[in-house]
């Protein structure tokens, strides 16, 4: 077993070496890939937000949430009402689901984080479900059939049209989410999510509020979400309860498990091949959700700290 | 209608609902009273169940027609091959990580439920598939309400296999070592108690019981699909949680609470049928935050 | 003057009672002791103080003020720090990263100066560094900071877990068993440790321990309980002349020496 921390080995040259060559490749992209390459790759980079944005929650602290799609849903609903309904400017969209997530967030870890862990993963289940029903069958967000002709945004005067745009809109950001993970992970606030995870009643005992340490963890992947959401809403111009399935919240969770969670490296890896995997073999087709079914049980199994190479053992 | 016959309508099916979930959340409560597992697949072992029973009856139809004479052995078979079902899940899945940290084993409870609903998903296209029996809509009016022989053997079956398991733990030496390794598996382990057998057990009289409730649901509704576990398995875990997680007569209550609450809930103006499964989740929710331990779940020692 | 004190404190899980209308005083700068046989109650008395149990009735002050209501992690910002008798390190995270859980209650930087990187997040994260780096020396495994706290050798996982403690600045330290599990010269070590803490820090100190040795060699006042009842309290020579006390210890030794024979 190596002993050397993840912070050392980040900034080995080599690590910077290969952090560059990757960037330099996603944003040379766009130059060479089709249509196509580019919608597939850009939900690659949309799936990294939204699963670093998970692996907050389970990686960091350790807590199952199985409803994670709701704030996803959150974040899309309120960019669809705030530019459809409003008539607001899409930019002004963020800071209000960062908002309306942050609230739902408290509204729902707040009373249920104090409880036993794994009756916090069935209440994010049922919480997932309440939002889908309830923008299913409330008349503002458009029923079943959802929201339509959500008007895309302008940046610097240009309107974001092209899949092009909404491209490098979804690398930035998930670059945003690995810069803000990789701060998060070695702050205070981020050593505490950890030291919950590892043992609460000791990080008790060293003068730390679990519950309101836990609630943080959770609200912060649900900001994550509603932004992704916001971008999710403008990429798409429309949106339907059905993509906010509690299969969308396996999905997300899967890229955390799979590749590694609590490991930057590995949820990147893990989200992509979340969405790239069923892409490169089309033939599954229908099969797709049962390989990943028997992925995420053998991945358990056999390593239950996921595809990444470890650099330290689970406690 | 006249409101009382809504009322009386409404108390047959949220018993016959109610019975359901009972059947599931007792399996669910018993494996988490006895070794702390939310058992995800629970719910999928009620729609494997289904679909045993279901292969069975298509089986024996021949000769035994769509009728009881067919229904009662694919509900037997169809609860042992469930039964065993649950045995092989506990051997494979869990076993090796009983000493794991308890995110990892959830899980693995998630990914064990996701490969039996796609299994049968692959298997069946995602299609509903017609449940057909010959039973028809005889039956004796009560009052104001039909009640058919259909469901009055529902109901029936159910409360017989509730009583059973109930006498089942709390009479035999099986039942006594799963209560005790509920308490403390490491002393069971030391007094000569086959932690794993009883575990094992436990499993399979869960997962058979599940299986049960899968056909009877089948017969009730007439149709079956990949997807039925998903939402009776939350309910079925709100109704244990209802009753106390843990405790077997309190599953039972919890589930008929569950079943009649959700049956008079849609009838209230301004619900209705499409928001009902929003007032379970609301009901569950709440029953966490206020009361954790349920209706008959003892109080854990008071720590802060 | 008394740092902490508790008065007619009692316990009970379930009707049984644990702990019984106990009254207890640690004088300020004391390195002071809490024995009795197995079963006495005195983790109980720790988990009380720590927050970890509430009391059934009674009162707990430290330096003058009510901790008894208080949920663990405002007992250990009001400067009350404890060590557990089994070890509980986060063992997957490094001995330094260890240490930093201490720091965690008196800095403030929230997720959103972490995000942004601002002065006050770097201000703090340099400081905490230097922390636990620091208390770590202190308990004289400067080494350590980079390693794995659970693939640690035993003697040292436990000198990590004094050196978390400390760093949440307590005015008192709870040590429970600290000496169980190590050699001779391990125990020499601990109490030459135990003096510098209280001496060189200002810190002071209440022990569970078993080693009587241990304990008649750095006490300078012990509290016996038997049962969830204070029965003796006094200097060591007291203590250990005290009739009821080589009762309760000798008692129980007689008839271990029956059953064995």
């Amino acid at each position: 077993m190596s002993t050397t921390t993840a912070p050392a080995a980040a900034r080995s040259p080599r690590g910077i070496a290969l952090t560059a060559v990757v960037i330099l490749a996603a944003l040379g992209i766009p130059l060479v890939a089709n249509s196509y390459q580019l919608e597939v790759l850009s939900e690659a980079w949309f799936y990294v937000l939204l699963c670093l944005g998970l692996n907050i929650v389970v990686g960091y602290a350790g807590l199952l949430d199985l409803g994670y799609a709701a704030f996803f849903a959150v974040g899309a609903y309120t960019a669809g009402l705030v530019t459809l309904k409003l008539g607001l400017s899409f930019w002004l969209s963020l800071p209000l689901a960062v908002i309306a997530a942050s609230i739902a967030g408290v509204v729902i870890g707040g009373p249920t984080l104090r409880l036993r862990s794994d009756y916090l993963a069935i209440v994010t289940l049922g919480f997932g479900e309440m939002v889908r029903i309830t923008v299913r069958n409330l008349s503002v967000t458009g029923g079943a059939s959802g929201l339509v002709g959500i008007s895309r945004p302008w940046l610097f005067g240009y309107k974001l049209n092209s899949i092009g745009s909404y491209y490098y809109i979804f690398l930035a950001l998930a670059l945003l989410a690995v810069v803000a993970s990789h701060r998060l992970e070695r702050s205070r606030i981020g050593r505490a999510w950890k030291y919950v995870r590892s043992d609460e009643d000791a990080a008790r005992a060293m003068g730390i509020n679990h519950a309101t340490i836990k609630l943080s963890a959770y609200v912060m992947g649900a900001i994550f979400a509603a932004i992704g959401g916001c971008f999710y809403a403008a990429k798409m111009t429309a949106i339907a309860p059905e993509t906010f399935t509690f299969n969308q919240s396996l999905l997300i969770l899967l890229g955390v498990v799979l590749g590694g969670r609590g490991k930057i490296p590995g949820v990147i890896l893990g989200a992509i091949v979340v969405v790239v995997a069923p892409e490169l073999f089309r033939d599954i087709g229908s099969m797709r959700m049962l390989v990943f079914a028997l992925s995420l049980l053998l991945i358990m199994l056999l390593r239950p700290a996921g595809i990444w190479p470890e650099r330290w053992r689970w406690g | 209608m006249p409101l009382q016959e809504i009322l009386l309508q409404q108390l047959a099916n949220g018993l016959i609902l109610g019975s359901f979930y009972a059947l599931v959340a007792l399996g669910y409560s018993m494996v988490y009273g006895v070794i702390k597992l939310l058992n995800f697949a629970h719910g999928d072992l009620y729609m494997v169940g289904a679909f045993a029973g279901f292969g069975c009856l298509s089986l024996f139809s021949g000769w035994l027609g769509a009728g009881w004479a067919g229904i009662v052995p694919s509900i037997l078979l169809s609860m042992v091959a469930v039964g065993l079902l649950g045995v092989v899940i506990d051997r494979i899945a869990y076993r090796p990580l009983r000493e794991a940290p308890k995110l990892s084993v959830l899980i693995t409870a998630l990914a064990v439920s996701m490969v039996l609903e796609n299994t049968v998903l692959a298997f069946t296209g995602g299609q509903f598939t017609a449940f057909s029996t010959d039973l028809g809509f005889a039956g004796i009016d009560l009052g104001l309400v039909h009640v058919t022989y259909t469901q009055m053997v529902l109901v029936g079956t159910s409360i017989v296999l509730m009583v059973v398991l109930e006498l089942f733990v709390s009479r035999t030496r099986y039942g006594r070592a799963m209560r005790a390794i509920a308490i403390d598996p490491d002393a069971c382990r030391l007094m000569g108690i086959d932690v794993n057998r009883t575990i094992a057990l436990t499993f399979f009289i869960g997962s058979a019981l599940a299986a049960a409730s899968g056909v009877l649901a089948g017969v009730y509704y007439g149709s079956i699909n990949f997807f039925m576990g998903f939402l009776i398995g939350l309910k079925a875990f709100t109704a244990a949680v209802i009753g106390g997680i843990g405790n077997i007569p309190g599953a039972m209550l919890g589930g008929l609470l569950l079943g009649l609450l959700e049956a008079f809930g849609t009838q209230i103006p301004g619900i209705g049928g499409q928001w009902k499964d929003v007032f379970v989740f609301a009901f569950l929710i709440l029953f966490l935050v206020f009361r954790p331990t349920g209706i008959l779940g003892k109080p854990e020692v008071e720590r802060m | 003057m008394a740092l902490l004190e508790i008065a007619g404190m009692s316990l009970s899980f379930g009707g049984i009672e644990v702990l019984r209308d106990l009254d207890f005083a640690v004088e300020e700068g004391s390195i002071t002791s809490l024995i009795g046989p197995n079963g006495a109650g005195k983790t109980s008395v720790f988990n009380c103080l720590t927050g970890f149990y509430r009391p059934r009735t009674g009162q707990i002050t430290l330096a003058g003020g009510r901790i008894d209501r208080l949920a663990p992690h405002r007992v250990t910002r009001l400067g009350l720090a404890r060590t557990f008798q089994n070890l509980r390190l986060f063992r997957e995270l490094t001995a330094a990263e260890n240490v930093m859980a201490g720091r965690h209650c008196r800095t403030g930087a929230g997720a959103l100066d972490a995000v942004l990187g601002t002065r006050r997040h770097r201000r703090e994260e340099a400081a905490i560094a230097e922390a636990a780096q620091r208390w770590l020396g202190f308990v004289g495994i400067p080494d350590a900071a980079e390693r794995v706290a659970g693939s640690l050798p035993y003697g040292h996982q436990r000198r990590v877990e004094w050196a978390r403690a400390l760093a949440t600045e307590p005015r008192l330290l709870l040590l429970d068993e600290p000496a169980a599990g190590l050699n001779a010269s391990e125990k020499e070590e601990l109490i030459a440790l135990m003096r510098r803490i209280r001496d060189e820090l200002g810190i002071t100190i209440l022990l569970i321990e078993h080693d009587m040795g241990l304990v008649m060699q750095v006490s300078e006042h012990i509290g016996v309980l038997d049962h969830g009842r204070k029965i003796a309290e006094g200097t060591p020579d007291k203590v250990q002349n005290d009739p009821l006390v080589i009762e309760a210890y000798l008692g129980r030794d007689e008839d271990e020496a029956s059953e064995a024979a």
